[in-house]
C-alpha cells in the first residue's frame, strides 16, 4: 500500500487544472507547465527508487480489498515507461516554447499537454482493464484537443478521421471488456491472471484475446490497422507530433505487452503466433512507407510503425531475451522518436518546407546540427554502441531462441532499410548543393536545438551505458515473465 | 430476454456501420452514437440480466437476488465518455464545415499536399 503510485498521475492533473485558470498569462503558463512536469519527474524518480528497492508497488483505491476496488500497480516496467514519457514531455515542452506560437500557447496548449500526460501515466500505471479504458479515453480526449489545436485546414480535416477511428476502437474496447467480464467475472488484471487459467473454454478466451489485440492494435498502429496514422500525424505542428509519436502508440504497445504476458497466455500457440506474424507484417509495411516518401515528416512517421512491429515481435517470443529486448527498445524508441521529430522539426523550420528534394547543403552552415542528426539516425537504426542496438540485439536473440528465426532475419534485414530511410534525409538535407534557407537568428535556433541535443545525448547515454540500465530492464522483464510476482503484489497486501 | 437484447444490439451495430459508411459527416456522427449505444447495451447484457433486488443490504434479500452492480457502473462511465466525445465531434464537424466548406468525406481525403 503506497500512495506514491498515484503521484505521477495526479500531479499533472492538478497542474493542468491550475493552468486553465489563467490562459492568457504567457510566462505563467510556461513556468507552471514546466514546474508541473518537473514535479511529476521528481515523483516518478522517487517511485522508481521505491520500486527498485521494494519490488512491485500497488494501491487499491478507496481501501477496498483488491479485486473489488480499482488497483493501481507500479512494477519496474510501468515505472520505466512513466519515467521516460515524463522526460520526453519535459523536452518537448522546452521545444514548444519557441516553436508552437503565442496564439496556441494562450489557448490551453499547456493544459492539454499535461492532461495527455495524466492519461499516459495513468494508462501505464493502472491495474484494472476498465480503468485502462478510462485512462486511454483521457489521453485520447487530450490528443483530440492537441491534434486540432490551432484549427488549420489540414488539422481539421485529419482530426475528423483520427476521432472517428478512435471512437470505433473505443466502442470495440467496451465490447471486448463486456465479453471478458461475462466470461471471467472480473476486470482486475491480477485477478484475471488468477482466474483465466482456471477457465476451460479456451476457444472463447482466444477470441477475446484477439479482439483485445484489434482494440490495442488500433492505438498501437499494427498492420493492417495503421492506415489512419500517417495522415493524422502529418497534420499537427512538430512539437505535438513529437509527443504523439513518442507516447500515444506506445500506450497501445504497452497494453498489448501487459495483457499478452499477464493473462492472455492460455493459447500462446495461436495468439502469440498471430502476434509474431502481424509484427513482421507491420515492420514490412512501415518500411515500404518509410522508403516511399520524400517528405521528412512522413519518413519518421512510418518509422514509428516499424518500431511498433519490432517491439511486438520481441513480446510474441515470450522468452527472457525477447521480452527484455522489447522493454529496452520501447524505452529507447520513446526517446529517439521524440528526438528525431524535434530534429526534423528544426530542418523544416530552416528550409521552410518538409520536402527532401527542396533541401540540400546544410552541413556547411549547421555542422553540429548535422552530426547530431546523424547520431540520432544511427541510434534509430541500431548501430552499436547507440541505444537502438542492445534492444534489437536481444529481440533478435529472442527470435532465434524461440520458433521464429525468420522474424529475426526480417528484423535484421529491415534495420538496413531503416538506416537507409533516415540516412536519406541526411544525404538530401546536409550534402549536395546548398539551397536557399530561411534566415533564423542564433538565439531562436539554439532554443530549439538545445533541448533536442540533450534528448539525443540521453539516447546516447542509454546506448553506451546499456550495461548500467540492464539490471532495471531485467527486473521489468522478470515481472512480465512471472505473473505471480504481479499477482501477489496486488492481491496479497 | 438475452436473445432479444442480442438482436437489438446487432441491429444497432448494423445501423451504425451503415451510417458510418456514408459520405455525409453528420450521418457518420449519428452512426458513432449508435455504435456506442450498441456497445453499452452489450456491456449490460454480457454482465447478466439476472437479479431482482438492488445490491443493497436489506431484510429478506439474499446475496443471490442481487443484480450485478458492476456493469451498470461501467456503463455509466462509458456513457459519460461517449457523450463527451460525441459533443466534441459535433463541434469539430461544425468548425470543419465552416473552414473547409464541405461535409462530404469524399472531398476530405487530403492527399493532395504531399506526393
Amino acid at each position: 500500500m503506497s500512495n506514491l503510485v498515484l503521484f505521477p498521475v495526479v500531479i499533472p492533473l492538478i497542474f493542468a487544472a491550475i493552468l486553465m485558470l489563467f490562459p492568457k498569462k504567457l510566462h505563467m503558463q510556461r513556468a507552471v507547465a514546466i514546474a508541473g512536469v518537473v514535479a511529476t519527474l521528481a515523483s516518478a524518480l522517487v517511485l522508481f527508487s521505491k520500486v527498485n528497492s521494494d519490488g512491485v508497488q500497488a494501491v487499491t483505491l478507496g481501501s477496498w480489498p483488491a479485486p473489488f476496488g480499482i488497483s493501481m500497480v507500479s512494477d519496474m516496467f510501468s515505472v520505466l515507461l512513466v519515467l521516460s514519457s515524463t522526460i520526453v514531455t519535459l523536452f518537448v515542452l522546452f521545444y514548444s516554447i519557441p516553436t508552437i506560437g503565442m496564439k496556441r500557447e494562450q489557448s490551453f496548449y499547456y493544459p492539454a499537454v499535461l492532461f495527455l500526460m495524466t492519461g499516459v501515466n495513468g494508462a501505464f500505471t493502472t491495474g484494472d482493464i476498465f480503468n485502462l479504458f478510462v485512462f486511454i479515453e483521457v489521453l485520447l480526449m487530450a490528443s483530440y484537443a492537441l491534434i486540432v489545436h490551432g484549427g488549420e485546414k489540414p488539422q481539421l480535416r485529419e482530426s475528423i478521421k483520427y476521432l472517428l477511428v478512435n471512437i470505433i476502437s473505443s466502442a470495440l474496447f467496451v465490447s471486448a471488456v463486456a465479453y471478458l467480464y461475462s466470461v471471467t467475472g472480473t476486470l482486475n488484471m491480477a485477478d484475471l491472471a488468477v482466474k483465466i487459467p482456471q477457465i476451460e473454454a479456451v476457444g472463447i478466451l482466444t477470441v477475446i484475446a484477439v479482439l483485445f489485440l484489434v482494440v490495442f492494435g488500433f492505438k498501437a498502429a499494427i498492420f493492417p490497422l495503421y492506415f489512419w496514422l500517417p495522415g493524422s500525424y502529418f497534420a499537427p505542428p512538430m512539437a505535438i507530433l513529437a509527443l504523439f509519436g513518442a507516447l500515444l502508440t506506445k500506450v497501445g504497445v504497452y497494453a498489448i505487452m501487459r495483457t499478452y504476458t499477464l493473462f492472455f497466455t492460455m493459447n500462446t500457440g495461436f495468439t502469440h503466433e498471430l502476434l509474431a506474424i502481424i509484427a513482421i507484417l507491420t515492420i514490412l509495411a512501415g518500411c515500404v512507407g518509410a522508403l516511399a516518401y520524400f517528405d521528412v515528416k512522413k519518413i519518421i512517421i512510418y518509422n514509428i510503425i516499424i518500431a511498433v512491429g519490432v517491439i511486438l515481435f520481441g513480446i510474441s517470443q515470450m522468452n527472457a531475451a525477447g521480452i527484455e529486448g522489447s522493454i529496452f527498445y520501447l524505452v529507447h524508441d520513446m526517446l529517439i522518436k521524440a528526438a528525431l521529430f524535434l530534429l526534423v522539426g528544426i530542418l523544416t523550420v530552416i528550409f521552410g518546407t518538409s520536402d527532401l528534394r527542396k533541401m540540400g547543403g546544410l552541413i556547411k552552415s549547421y555542422p553540429i546540427f548535422g552530426w547530431t542528426f546523424l547520431v540520432a539516425a544511427f541510434g534509430l537504426a541500431g548501430i552499436p554502441p547507440l541505444s537502438g542496438f542492445p534492444g534489437k540485439l536481444l529481440i533478435v536473440q529472442g527470435g532465434f531462441e524461440g520458433t521464429h528465426f525468420w522474424g529475426s532475419l526480417v528484423i535484421l534485414a529491415t534495420s538496413l532499410l531503416v538506416l537507409l530511410s533516415v540516412v536519406r534525409i541526411f544525404i538530401y538535407a546536409f550534402w549536395g548543393e546548398p539551397v536557399k534557407i530561411v534566415p533564423i537568428d542564433r538565439k531562436h535556433y539554439l532554443s530549439m536545438f538545445v533541448p533536442t541535443a540533450i534528448l539525443v545525448a540521453l539516447t546516447v547515454v542509454l546506448g553506451v551505458g546499456a550495461e548500467l540500465f540492464m539490471p532495471f530492464i531485467s527486473d521489468a522483464g522478470e515481472v512480465l515473465l512471472n505473473p505471480s510476482l504481479y499477482i501477489d503484489a496486488v492481491l496479497k497486501e | 430476454m438475452e436473445i432479444v437484447m442480442s438482436v437489438a444490439i446487432g441491429l444497432l451495430f448494423m445501423a451504425a456501420v451503415y451510417l458510418m459508411l456514408s459520405k455525409s459527416l453528420i450521418r457518420i456522427i449519428i452512426g458513432t452514437g449508435l455504435l456506442s449505444h450498441g456497445a453499452h447495451l452489450l456491456l449490460l447484457t454480457m454482465g447478466g440480466l439476472g437479479g431482482t433486488a438492488p445490491p443493497v443490504v436489506a431484510d429478506g434479500v439474499s446475496v443471490s437476488d442481487y443484480a450485478d452492480p458492476l456493469p451498470q457502473a461501467l456503463i455509466l462511465t462509458a456513457i459519460v465518455i461517449s457523450f463527451a466525445v460525441t459533443s466534441f465531434f459535433l463541434v469539430l464537424a461544425y468548425r470543419a464545415y465552416q473552414e473547409l466548406g464541405t461535409d462530404n468525406m469524399e472531398l476530405l481525403r487530403g492527399t493532395e499536399d504531399y506526393e
